[in-house]
């Protein structure tokens, strides 16, 4: 086996196989596992896939809401353990691979497009 | 110092801890190495293990390289071999096998390889000297600015920091620790960066403790 093959084989035993499709643009719900005083809880953050970033193992997601009037940005490691789950409960129909333009919006002007057609998933 | 390992370095990754905290590695083929000779207070003046790691054909080694490998009763010729200095050697036969399972997780280590050339570097990247402004009318942009007193004392003293060759030297790591050990593939994951480039030889020991011992 060379280096690469190694290295895979390595990070494809922490890589989860159970993932939705993720597109930039689409609402998702991330349930991110938090630890507070010795307890474990399970906490949502809802928002839009505003950016994806690198791949394999170390895949992250910029993930965009308003909270309180107030823009909060999340990065997720997507194959990290503190992640519990992922669902895509909306899908967006943008024509950016970064939706960097949506934090100097405010109000009515964040929303992002409903794409209507079904994607094979 | 404690007998180590030689290897292979073959890049980088991240794995998540039980906590879920993702730990940057370095991934590192070490071993098997043979033991190729055995040096001795009476026949060397001191005692050490030699190891051997990796093959290479009999053709890219001197002659007196593949005898060496013949005499220590090895099949294949070996392309490194490294000595590590030991209090005692005498436990140590010729062809006997070290493994990765001389490390355990947890552990802390040494790691000695060869840092990346980095060629005929100047000031700043070499001494992390400041710089001179970039704009303004001025033209002294990254020179190295003063490099000592006039008539007196009339020369440049030794050891002044100047531009010159940077990296391919032998740079120590020490002091980090082993995130896993797989014995079955002979790789090893320690946490941080290791220095050399990609398929660059290292040596691993266990971490070795400097100066007085505490309490």
């Amino acid at each position: 086996m060379n280096a690469q093959e190694i290295i895979r084989s390595i990070e494809a035993e922490q890589m989860k196989t159970q993932l939705p499709v993720l597109h930039i643009g689409d609402t998702v719900k991330v349930n991110v596992r938090i630890r507070e005083g010795g307890k474990e809880r399970i906490q949502a953050f809802e928002g839009t896939i505003i950016s994806m970033a690198r791949a394999g193992i170390n895949r992250t997601v910029t993930v965009r809401r308003i909270f309180q009037g107030i823009g909060v940005e999340r990065v997720f490691l997507v194959h990290s353990p503190r992640i519990e789950s992922m669902t895509v409960t909306r899908l967006g129909k943008v024509r950016r691979a970064k939706l960097y333009y949506l934090r100097d919006r405010i109000g009515k002007a964040t929303r992002v497009k409903q794409k209507i057609t079904r994607r094979a998933n | 110092m404690s007998l180590g390992i030689l290897g292979r370095k073959l890049g980088m990754t991240q794995i998540f801890d039980e906590e879920g905290r993702a730990i940057p590695v370095t991934v590192v083929e070490a071993g098997p190495c043979s033991v190729t000779q055995v040096k001795s207070e009476a026949t060397d003046g001191y005692t050490a293990v030699q190891l051997g790691f990796g093959t290479a054909r009999e053709k890219v080694l001197t002659r007196p390289e593949v005898g060496h490998c013949k005499k220590a009763g090895l099949e294949a010729p070996v392309r490194h071999l490294r000595e590590f200095r030991l209090p005692d050697s005498s436990q140590y036969t010729p062809g006997q096998q070290i493994t990765v399972d001389l490390f355990a997780a947890g552990q802390l280590v040494d790691v000695v390889g060869t840092s990346i050339g980095k060629g005929f570097a100047g000031g700043q990247k070499r001494h992390h000297f400041g710089r001179g402004p970039m704009a303004h009318g001025s033209k002294n942009h990254r020179a190295p600015g003063s490099i000592g007193a006039g008539t007196t004392p009339g020369r440049v003293f030794p050891g002044k920091r100047m531009p010159g060759r940077m990296g391919n030297e032998r740079v120590t790591v020490r002091k980090l620790t082993v995130v896993r050990v797989i014995p079955e593939r002979n790789v090893i994951l320690i946490q941080g960066g290791l220095p050399g480039v990609e398929d660059g030889l290292l040596m691993i020991s266990p971490a070795k403790s400097v100066g007085r011992a505490k309490g």
